[in-house]
């Protein structure tokens, strides 16, 4: 990680640690009567949607807005990228209004990382989720849930993942999701095994730095959390799987499948969830299910990155921080 | 960091430990028995003497007095200069500051910026009746019209000199040194 | 006509020797041959080449001049040491009616850089569905050969075989873009650990190698002549291989890039090196410069694919495919073939310019250096290395993946017809 935050495999475990230590900072800040702090103040994000994420958005926001940041809202639709405006020129056009950093969530993969390197513009780059690449905040998010849950919020401070088993179930093969976890919580020392029918996994998939199964229910009794990915239903329509219920069948949690889970592993799901499918109401309604937590602690990962981006005169993380002297 | 061979020390564990208690019975007379106030250490040192102080109150007074921290790094005034420090825990007493009488306590008052920001900070968390202000040197230069109401040591420095506080619970041992800075650029803390 | 001396080439690579050019021919090779009225060329070691023929060019012009022209084209194809390029079809309108093609050959005779010959398309409109009228295309003035849906592949098993079938009757070929669309839906880079990592659509060898597979039976089973185009992964070679051993009727051809560039480079999802097919592995890469080292693959033809900045200056999704490839693809051959001890000059010669005019029926092209065979002349300074300067390029795209890359060797002159278009690294 160095100015920017484009994959969740750019970050050491140093890095990620400090984030999470961080944000557990910033989720105090929701406790009090003011939720706000001045951190940010003067300085001016974008938020660059290229695609529709209402809550990626929100949480982005939510977190700007608590530390004073400026904040710009640019969504594709509507505006001059549907007349054929180009990525560089939309970049370039919010930069030349002062702009210190930008949010980019992109339908294409790399297109972060192309707007970071390219030499179109000096403002930070955050990933905001690029096509079926990368979606660091989320990473950060889900390994955050898992600490707090299985270490503790107090007692997780400055540790990391090591040795918990984490199971991640669904569409591997189109899911940044899953690519930025595998990268993550194997840094933080966490065992990551994939589920799911071989058609969801991408080919190469040996080489990641995990395990893989198409069974989920040798998986689920050595899991301390189970992560559940979104199936979108056209996936079916392109032969990844007969039909939905065989799907759910094979792939679903549903209770009898929680209950094999041991008594403290917890289900998790970055949302949106589509129950039925790959979750059934009565698991995703349990108190095991993190999926509010989930979004409840996004804000606080994105209020770490950004102050650890954007907090002083260079970023924070991979550098040493001088000590405090009188 | 601290390489400085000609440190010297200044204040010593007993020396220490008898300013705190000096400065317990200056806040129980001051606050007039103290019975609403809060204390607010200022990480990292002066949460430990934010505690001591307190330990001390409970000996002079024999009710439980509230002890917290708070971190003031989000409300800096140098965040710019820097890169951003990881940040530490504010942790604030259970019935809250509405209404009561917060010290602050913090080291080192050299510039007053970080009181300030801890002001700052403060508003954000509730309205005290009063805000006061303990620390353990006032080594002077200030920038910002800021002063403390209790001071363990008044210590005329040179801007060239360093005031290094060391405490048991982080340090390991009790002491307070002033020495030169490596080199005279004056940077500011 | 005026009469040049170049004095002191490696002919193919071999002992220093004279080449006399009398108008249009070579007059004599030998050594000490008379200065007599001729201007000369001291090569001082250089070697002498045939000129060399590109089978696969991407001209742009009809349609896109904004990217490249005949004019462009040639001229880049003169600085790179070519005498004649085969412009494929896929030009706005398509190259898929006799009107067309000899549009294009005209410009090409007007340029007076190089030889351009027309590719016609196999179906109308690229659309793979119905046959073009091959036929017609090759009774035009342009007197196509090569038909080729290139950029689309002729995925139909049946038009396939028909068009196989079909050019027999003029002694034609068809040269296949292999590449199963179904498998390649969506498809953005080779298809295998770095794509599972990048998340970019995978495009599998396997919908090249399969496709080679059922076009070598099909010229088999018709007793027809195929051509591969930009043959990229190792399954391919050995396709092609085993084809050839059977007595097969096929021909291959494989790009510089493929050669020496690796699906690495997409890490830096950088959109210069976004190309179809895409840049492979480094096992691939080894298997395709054994296989032209052994004859398996028969040229190498550059797919020249030139693409306006902003086609490349974006996101990788948004991205134009394809790579400028005249002006680099000797010194890829010889860092690649040559200075690895693969090839010799006199293979670079069969492979750039020999092969490639038989396999395109290039009349006056790909011909020996000796007295009385046409004056289409290359000449090489092989102890050059340096670094590529897009800036200095010929062609009107500058899509480049070499920029500040250091390559060997530097075409000083290039002679079509006796008539030098480049003289000393500068166009005349």
């Amino acid at each position: 990680m160095q100015r920017h935050l484009i994959s969740a495999a750019d970050l050491t475990r140093d890095d990620a640690v400090l984030i999470l230590d961080t944000a557990e900072e910033m989720a105090r800040v929701a406790d009090r009567p003011i939720k706000k702090l001045p951190t940010l103040r003067g300085r001016t994000v974008v938020n660059l949607f290229f695609e529709d994420s209402t809550r990626t958005r929100i949480s982005f926001e939510a977190a700007e807005k608590r530390l004073s940041a400026d904040v710009i809202n640019f969504t594709a639709k509507g505006s001059s990228v549907s007349k054929g405006e180009s990525l560089k020129d939309t970049a370039q056009t919010l930069e030349a209004m002062g702009v210190d950093a930008v949010v980019i969530r992109h339908s294409a993969s790399g297109a972060p990382y192309r707007l970071a390197t390219s030499g179109w513009i000096d403002a930070h780059v955050i990933n905001a989720g690029d096509g079926t690449h990368q979606h660091p905040t989320q990473a950060l998010l889900d390994a955050f849930t898992m600490r707090r849950r299985l270490v503790g919020p107090d007692a997780g401070i400055g540790k990391d993942l090591d040795g918990r088993r984490v199971t991640l179930v669904g569409d591997i093969l189109h899911s940044r999701v899953a690519r930025s976890n595998v990268d993550l919580l194997h840094t933080l020392g966490a065992q990551v095994t994939l589920v799911a029918p071989p058609t969801l996994l991408p080919v190469g998939v040996e080489t990641w730095p995990c395990e893989v199964s198409y069974d989920l229910d040798s998986t689920l009794t050595k899991s301390d959390a189970v992560m559940l990915l979104r199936v979108q239903r056209e996936r079916m329509n392109a032969a990844f799987f007969p039909t939905e219920r065989e799907y759910s069948r094979r792939y679903g949690l549903d209770g009898d499948r929680m209950a094999k889970m041991p008594d403290h592993a917890i289900v998790m799901h970055p949302g949106p969830m589509v129950r039925g499918m790959e979750i059934t109401a009565e698991v995703a309604d349990s108190d095991r299910c993190t999926v509010v937590e989930q979004v409840t602690n996004g804000v606080s990962i994105r209020m770490a990155v950004l102050y650890l981006l954007l907090g002083g005169n260079e970023p924070a993380v991979s550098h040493a921080r001088p000590t405090e002297e009188k | 960091m601290d390489k400085q061979q000609d440190a010297r020390p200044v204040l010593e564990g007993p020396d220490i430990a008898r300013v705190l208690t000096r400065i317990a019975h200056e806040i129980v007379e001051r606050a007039k028995g103290a019975d609403d106030v809060v204390l607010l250490g200022i990480p990292t040192r002066g949460v430990f003497l934010a505690r001591r102080l307190a330990d001390k109150l409970e000996q002079i007074t024999e009710r439980k007095m509230p002890v917290g921290s708070l971190d003031i790094t989000m409300y800096r005034d140098d965040l710019r200069m820097h890169p951003p420090r990881a940040l530490a825990r504010t942790e604030i007493p259970g019935d809250g500051i509405d209404g009561r009488l917060v010290v602050l306590v913090d080291d080192v008052l050299f510039s007053g910026r970080t009181i300030r920001a801890a002001l700052d900070a403060l508003n954000d968390i509730g309205r005290p009746r009063a805000v006061q202000l303990a620390v353990l040197v006032d080594r002077g230069h200030r920038e910002l019209p800021i002063r403390a109401d209790y001071v363990g040591k008044n210590l005329p420095t040179s801007l060239r000199e360093t005031v290094k506080v060391q405490l048991a619970e982080e340090d390991g041992r009790d002491t307070v040194l002033l020495g030169a800075k490596p080199d005279a650029s004056g940077a500011h803390p | 006509m005026s009469k040049t001396l170049i004095r002191g080439a490696k002919v193919l690579g071999g002992e220093p020797q004279d080449v006399l050019i009398d108008g249009a021919t070579i007059a004599e090779v030998g050594t000490g041959l008379s200065a007599e009225g001729a201007e000369v060329i001291e090569a001082g070691g250089k070697v002498l080449l045939p000129g060399l023929v590109d089978l696969h060019t991407h001209l742009r012009e009809p349609g896109r001049e904004d990217s490249e022209t005949v004019l462009t084209g040639t001229r880049a194809a003169a600085s790179g040491g070519y005498t004649n390029v085969f412009a494929m079809a896929n030009t706005f309108p398509v190259a898929d009616t006799a009107g067309v093609v000899e549009q294009v050959w005209r410009l090409g005779q007007e340029s007076g850089y190089c030889d351009v010959q027309p590719i016609g398309a196999v179906t109308v409109g690229l659309e793979g569905a119905k046959l073009a009228e091959l036929g017609a295309m090759h009774e035009s003035a342009a007197a196509v050969t090569v038909f080729s849906d290139d950029g689309k592949c002729v995925h139909d098993a049946v038009i396939m075989r028909r068009a196989l079938e079909y050019v027999k009757a003029f002694n034609g070929v068809v040269a296949q873009h292999a590449q199963e669309p179904r498998l390649t839906e969506g498809a953005q880079m080779n298809e295998g650990v770095v794509s599972a990592e990048l998340g970019l659509g995978g495009w599998p060898a396997v919908a090249e190698e399969s496709i080679i597979a059922r076009d070598v039976l099909l010229a088999e089973h018709v007793g027809s002549r195929v051509h591969i185009c930009h043959l990229s992964t190792a399954g391919s070679v050995e396709i092609v291989r085993w084809a050839k051993s059977r007595g097969i009727d096929v021909t291959a051809e494989v790009t510089p890039h493929h050669l020496l560039l690796t699906d690495e480079l997409v890490r830096s999802y950088n959109p210069v090196y976004k190309v179809n097919p895409p840049l492979r592995t480094e096992r691939d890469v080894m298997a395709l410069r054994e296989a032209l080292a052994d004859g398996t693959i028969d040229i190498v033809a550059t797919d020249h694919a030139p693409h306006p900045h902003e086609d490349k200056d974006c996101e990788w999704a948004a991205a134009a495919m394809g790579m400028v490839g005249l002006e680099t693809a000797l010194s890829v051959v010889q860092e690649t073939m040559v200075d690895t001890g693969l090839l010799d000059w006199a293979g670079v010669a069969d492979r750039m310019s020999f092969k490639p005019a038989q396999i395109g029926q290039a009349t006056g092209h790909g011909r020996p250096v000796s007295a009385g065979e046409p004056a289409n002349l290359t000449l090489v300074d092989t102890a050059y290395r340096g670094p590529v300067d897009p800036a200095g390029f010929a062609s009107r795209s500058r899509n480049t993946p070499y920029e500040g890359r250091e390559l060997p060797g530097r075409v000083t002159h290039t002679w079509l017809r006796g008539k030098a278009t480049l003289v000393d690294g500068k166009l005349t």
